[in-house]
């Protein structure tokens, strides 16, 4: 019972923390993203080998002691290569959603708090760039900047705005009725105050679970774009243009195609696992 | 309902407006000279200079951007392809249905197989059935399809020679492509399915159903069912959207000369009118689809139907007061 009572007086993101952790799959993803996260910042010393050293007397190896992963074209280590393309992989994913829920965050706040032509307005505005399926807008965005890593996350976070700027828009929405925002109204808090200090805190919850969600989609349009020619550019070390340099090869070494992949496949999985639990705990009358 | 529909429509027109100033100012402001590449690097400048003339491309933005707007609006006209030199209308019509088959193709299999299991993993909560299959949806739903894609060729193609790899020939050119992006989507479909019909199945008139002795299959058909379809329905008309991009990186990875990869070749070859009709082309495609699943939540759901309904009765009365 006195148990009880101190987590309860902990407040709303300790009570989440403490749902989370009694969530073994969530924690287990978890888990999952900080290998991931230790392995791009310390991948020059996670990696066996240097990702460019090209190799040319084993070209094309099949996985073996030596190359865990196997060789590509070049003779570079597939394996050290995954662990490089983390790095571009999660900074891609990261900084394009974060660029997507300051500008979506933001448009939603301003136009759920002041409603009207506003919000008329720009609504509108999102719905034509939701017309637009999110790929295929990436696809033209990446096409019309110049490929590279900057313009990447750019693109993504253009074609992913429009989501952010919903989900803030129907959080204020709800907040802006409540009895504290007219209490600070009245004690003349400015509306920047009120939006930055009372309203965005308070729509935290369901940002962090659609960026979490949203972090897995960015990285995987990331890769999409690489795999089409339009993201990262071959020498560097990223998944989706390891993917689109093995296709040539797919009919005799499927390792080169497989494990990038599967190195995607796995970031993302853990990022989904992540986000629901992530939604589970942070509103649990969602759970079912 | 007519006029729903006839005010939806009217909506659409507008967001299709802003499509058009939105593509068309992406690909003006995409680097590099048309007028350059038709004519090849060795061209003359003069040439070049004549040539950026004719196209226009010495216009100012808004003077093309209008006459871009002006043509596709009333005449249906969207440019030459610099490429080919044929109209781009032709072009992309000509590659249309192949995308159009893929994404039917595909949502068909992800509509029945998404459906279905979600059903039973929904009706048979934390079954092992349910377990496994909540799992492999997680997975399906992590996968790129591109990868998948691939990963299909060299598993059914490559090792296996029972299906071919690329090209679009004949029927059995399709099954590849259209499993591996229906599957992928299915995934979607059925957690939704699962989560939907889980929340409806606890509601009291399934219990009142059950209570008066109704077969437990028509109670989930024709009482659960058709309420927990509609945040499917909305997400099977966003996996539509969804399908139509990722169709892009389908019809590429298996060479099927659709609409998508029609796009993908001419970005490269900086074909923009081609670009910019292609993108308009699978933009009013989403939208219509998304209007189609407007229509039948209207069907589904008598109270968007009500609702619709007491407007206009609220209107009609405005008119006899006014009178």
């Amino acid at each position: 019972m006195l148990k009880r009572n101190k987590k309860t007086k902990k407040g709303f993101w300790h009570d989440a923390w403490y749902r989370l952790r009694k969530n073994k799959s969530a924690m287990f993803a978890l888990f999952i993203l900080g290998l991931l996260v230790i392995c791009a910042i310390f991948a020059d010393y996670i990696a066996p080998y240097p990702y460019s050293l090209q190799d040319y007397n084993h070209t094309f190896e099949f996985p073996s002691r030596k190359h865990l992963l196997g060789t590509d074209n070049f003779g570079r280590d597939i394996l050290s290569r995954i662990i490089h393309g983390s790095r571009i992989s999660l900074l891609v994913g990261f900084s394009s959603i974060t660029t997507a829920i300051i500008f979506g965050g933001l448009l939603g706040a301003v136009s759920g708090f002041y409603g009207g032509k506003v919000d008329n307005a720009l609504m509108r505005a999102m719905d034509i760039l939701m017309a637009i399926p999110g790929m295929l807008l990436a696809i033209s965005l990446a096409a019309a900047l110049k490929p590279g890593l900057t313009n990447l996350v750019i693109a993504i976070a253009i074609a992913d705005i429009p989501g952010y700027a919903r989900v803030v828009r129907a959080a204020v929405l709800t907040i802006k009725e409540q009895e504290y925002i007219e209490a600070s109204q009245c004690i003349g808090a400015s509306d920047g105050r009120i939006i930055f200090k009372h309203i965005l805190p308070n729509c935290l919850a369901p940002i962090i679970v659609q960026a979490t969600l949203g972090m897995a989609g960015a990285i995987l349009s990331a890769s999409a774009l690489s795999f089409l020619g339009l993201g990262i550019q071959p020498p560097t070390p990223e998944w989706g243009s390891m993917l689109s340099s093995a296709r040539q090869y797919i009919r005799s070494y499927w390792h080169m195609t497989a494990f990038p992949g599967l190195a995607i496949m796995i970031t993302i999985f853990a990022l989904n696992i992540l986000g629901d639990g992530l939604r589970d705990a942070l509103d649990p009358r969602l759970k079912n | 309902m007519i006029r729903y529909i006839g005010k939806r429509l009217l909506m659409m027109v507008p967001v299709l407006l802003g499509v058009i100033v939105i593509v068309f100012t992406i690909m003006y402001l995409t680097p590099g000279d048309p007028a350059r590449m038709m004519l090849g690097a060795g061209a003359p400048a003069s040439a070049v200079e004549e040539l950026r003339e004719t196209l226009g491309l010495n216009d100012s933005y808004f003077v093309q951007l209008l006459r871009y707007i002006k043509n596709v609006v009333f005449r249906f006209d969207l440019g030459q392809s610099y490429a080919s030199n044929k109209p781009v209308i032709n072009e992309i019509l000509e590659r249309f249905p192949k995308t159009i088959l893929l994404a039917t193709l595909s949502v068909t299999i992800s509509v029945i197989v998404g459906i279905s299991m979600g059903i039973i993993s929904a009706t048979k909560q934390y079954s092992i059935f349910d377990k496994i299959a909540t799992s492999i949806a997680l997975l399906g739903v992590s996968m790129p399809t591109f990868w998948a894609g691939l990963m299909a060729v060299i598993i059914f193609s490559v090792h296996l020679r029972w299906l071919p790899a690329s090209g679009s020939y004949g029927w059995e050119y399709w099954i590849l492509p259209s499993l591996t992006l229906g599957l992928s989507s299915s995934a979607t479909i059925m957690r939704m399915t699962r989560s939907s019909l889980l929340e409806v199945i606890r509601q009291d008139y399934i219990r009142t159903a059950r209570a008066k002795g109704q077969n437990e299959r028509v109670v989930i058909i024709y009482h659960a069912l058709k309420n927990a379809m509609i945040p499917v329905i909305t997400v099977i008309g966003m996996r539509f959207g969804a399908l139509l991009g990722g169709s892009v990186l389908i019809e590429s990875v298996f060479a099927i000369s659709g609409l998508g990869k029609f796009i993908i070749d001419s970005i490269s070859m900086r074909d923009n009118p081609v670009v910019q009709g292609g993108v308009l082309l699978l933009a009013l495609s989403f939208s219509i689809c998304n209007l189609l699943v407007d229509i039948l939540y209207g069907f589904l759901d008598p109270r968007i139907k009500s609702q619709y309904s007491i407007s206009r009765k609220r209107g009609w009365r405005r008119n006899a007061q006014a009178q």
